[in-house]
């Protein structure tokens, strides 16, 4: 396979490196410049000044505020979502009753697995437009549900103390149907001879879920860990498009304080690349955090 | 549940059930009912906003007011006109058509073909730019995204459709050349060694026996890259601010979901939602395995 190998490699290689560089690689080591100036923008000068940004945004309320706001997500998020998801995966792929072949999901679960996964495959914008219209205080879905049972109905999105919480819930939402597949997808290939035969011993539902599927599924729920952590920390557009970050502030995430600075009234370009270069951090330290905190003794099936 | 009269049946059938068994299927009866409730109650949470949106797409804005959750009292279609034309939902699927289609095309290529030469051929420098693509896979697009302006905008691309298309492929391409390097490289060797021992050249190799060959996981990435491509935000917004008839589908919506709250028009929103969806979940219910296989490997990664 040596001859003539080269032309190849060069007109199949050079090509997809180039875009890459200039529209990926170049644009990332840019930011890391662009964070330690004070460009303000379109066509003003930028002058270098060290480490200011980042000072600055130390004693920046709002970042803080918007940060506070991603630590919840940070926990809430990748907890409720897994949990659910290991739950549903759990029935649809071994709640079902045991007969001849053993162990099996409940009734209806390929049903049940195309319907939850649906709001994955909808658009970021269409999930946001949809939930906004949902908590509309008057004619929306939620307070319709409120006044038939006869409980108060509140203006959900534009009530300070509810505002972040309801997006939260969307995030929920949107994300448990993945898991539900991709756990499910994970526990498919655990041979099933491993239940039939705790199940002889007469382990129960939970003893065999705690002991055995979910130290098997580990690997899959690290996975599934270091992405919903990765969603916390942006959560950029679900924010934008629901609350942009108000009601007071109150629903504010860092992505949502990224784009303003940069795109906003004032074009603060080097402010905003060193808060792109503090999420960039805060994302890369949470991954290592999270391989670390869940490295447990691999389990060698067979 | 119809399955709640079933142990005794499955006992009998069974026989020689024994006590520990029995109780574990006790145990089963009632898990199985709360579990059956939750997983009905999951998937009405799912349905209902968008059963919901669908029939408030055929509702006058007075019912949509006075009755959130009653039914429709005619088919509006007009509504759906009035979101295909007057907002001009219309234009701006025909804009994400057009430029979805070329980034995917530009995307599956240029994936393809460094793939193809990181897996199958071995010359100095390979390993280094390999992890230079898989390496975009962990960055965060906001880091990017105030120099990936000026980028653009110096390439003179700032407001054009080829510059999305561009993006949108070298965004991409990380996840596409990872998956499509891993496919080529379970493609049996023998087949290749066998048609360059018979003269043919490395390029008709390549598009004349590896390509067919790699034709399941192309079309596993493509889907994934359509999807991501059919709903991407940010880049456009950033990239195509502006000239609005030369908007993308998401950033069209956007906008009339903000709009709408002051005109009060949301009979033309919840349409424009709809026409939204329906073509994703034709896609969707059609391509189900393919979907679900192909985000479930994009996100593992």
């Amino acid at each position: 396979m040596k001859h003539g190998k080269y032309p190849l490699i060069v007109t199949f290689l050079v090509p997809p490196l180039l875009l890459y560089v200039v529209f990926v690689v170049s644009p990332y080591l840019q930011a890391f410049q662009i964070s330690t100036t004070d460009w303000l923008g379109y066509s003003a000068e930028a002058n270098p000044v060290g480490l200011a940004n980042f000072r600055a945004m130390w004693h920046d309320e709002y970042v803080w505020n918007a940060l506070k706001n991603n630590a919840i997500l940070l926990v809430v998020l990748p907890v409720l979502t897994i949990v659910f998801g290991l739950f549903f995966a759990t029935m649809l792929s071994m709640g079902g009753r045991r007969g001849r072949a053993g162990v099996t999901g409940v009734r209806g679960s390929a049903f049940y697995r195309t319907v939850y996964f649906f709001p994955q495959v909808l658009s970021v914008v269409i999930i946001a437009a949809l939930w906004k219209e949902v908590y509309q205080p008057n004619a929306g879905l939620l307070n319709g549900i409120m006044r038939a049972v006869g409980l108060p109905a509140p203006p959900w999105l534009g009530d300070p103390r509810f505002a972040f919480w309801c997006v939260l819930a969307v995030m929920v939402w949107a994300n448990v149907g993945f898991y539900v597949v991709l756990f499910g997808a994970a526990m498919s290939a655990i041979p099933r001879e491993i239940y039939e035969a705790v199940l002889l011993d007469g382990a129960s539902r939970w003893a065999t879920l705690r002991r055995i599927t979910i130290p098997l599924l580990w690997d899959t729920v690290q996975v599934a860990w270091i992405y919903l952590a990765i969603a916390a920390l942006d959560g950029f557009i679900l924010v934008q498009l629901m609350t942009n970050g108000g009601p007071n502030f109150s629903s504010d995430v860092i992505g949502v304080r990224l784009y303003d600075t940069a795109f906003g009234s004032e074009t603060k370009f080097g402010y905003a690349s060193a808060i792109g270069v503090v999420m960039f951090f805060l994302t890369l330290s949470v991954a290592v955090l999270a391989l670390r905190v869940g490295r447990r003794e691999r389990i060698e099936l067979s | 549940m119809t399955t709640l009269d079933k142990p005794s049946g499955v006992a009998a059938d069974r026989g020689r059930a024994a006590g520990a068994d029995r109780a574990v299927r006790r145990d089963l009866g009632v898990v199985n009912a709360l579990s059956h409730g939750f997983l009905l109650f999951w998937g009405a949470l799912t349905v209902l906003p968008l059963l919901w949106m669908f029939l408030s797409s055929f509702k006058s804005n007075a019912e949509i007011l006075a009755d959130p959750w009653g039914l429709p009292g005619e088919l509006r279609f007009d509504n759906w006109a009035r979101a295909w034309t007057t907002a001009h939902i219309g234009r701006y699927f025909l804009n994400s058509a057009i430029v979805v289609t070329g980034s995917v095309a530009l995307t599956m290529l240029m994936g393809a073909t460094a793939a193809y030469v990181f897996a199958r051929y071995e010359f100095r420098g390979r390993q280094l730019a390999y992890y230079l693509f898989v390496g975009g896979l962990m960055f965060p697009v906001f880091l990017a995204l105030v120099p990936l302006f000026f980028v653009v905008r110096n390439a003179g691309l700032f407001g054009t459709w080829t510059g999305l298309v561009l993006v949108y492929a070298a965004y991409s391409l990380p996840f596409t050349v990872f998956f499509l390097t891993a496919f080529f490289r379970t493609l049996p060797t023998s087949v290749a060694e066998a048609a360059l021992v018979d003269g043919c050249g490395h390029f008709r190799l390549f598009f004349r026996v590896m390509l067919p060959m790699a034709r399941p996981g192309m079309i596993s990435v493509a889907i994934f890259n359509f999807l991501s491509h059919w709903n991407q935000f940010l880049l456009p917004q950033v990239l195509l601010q502006g000239d609005d008839s030369k908007w993308m589908l998401a950033q069209g919506l956007a906008a009339l979901s903000v709009s709408q709250g002051y005109a009060g028009d949301y009979a033309q929103l919840f349409a424009g939602l709809t026409i939204a969806v329906l073509p994703v979940l034709l896609v969707y219910v059609a391509f189900q395995r393919q979907v679900q296989s192909g985000l479930t490997a994009g996100q593992l990664k």
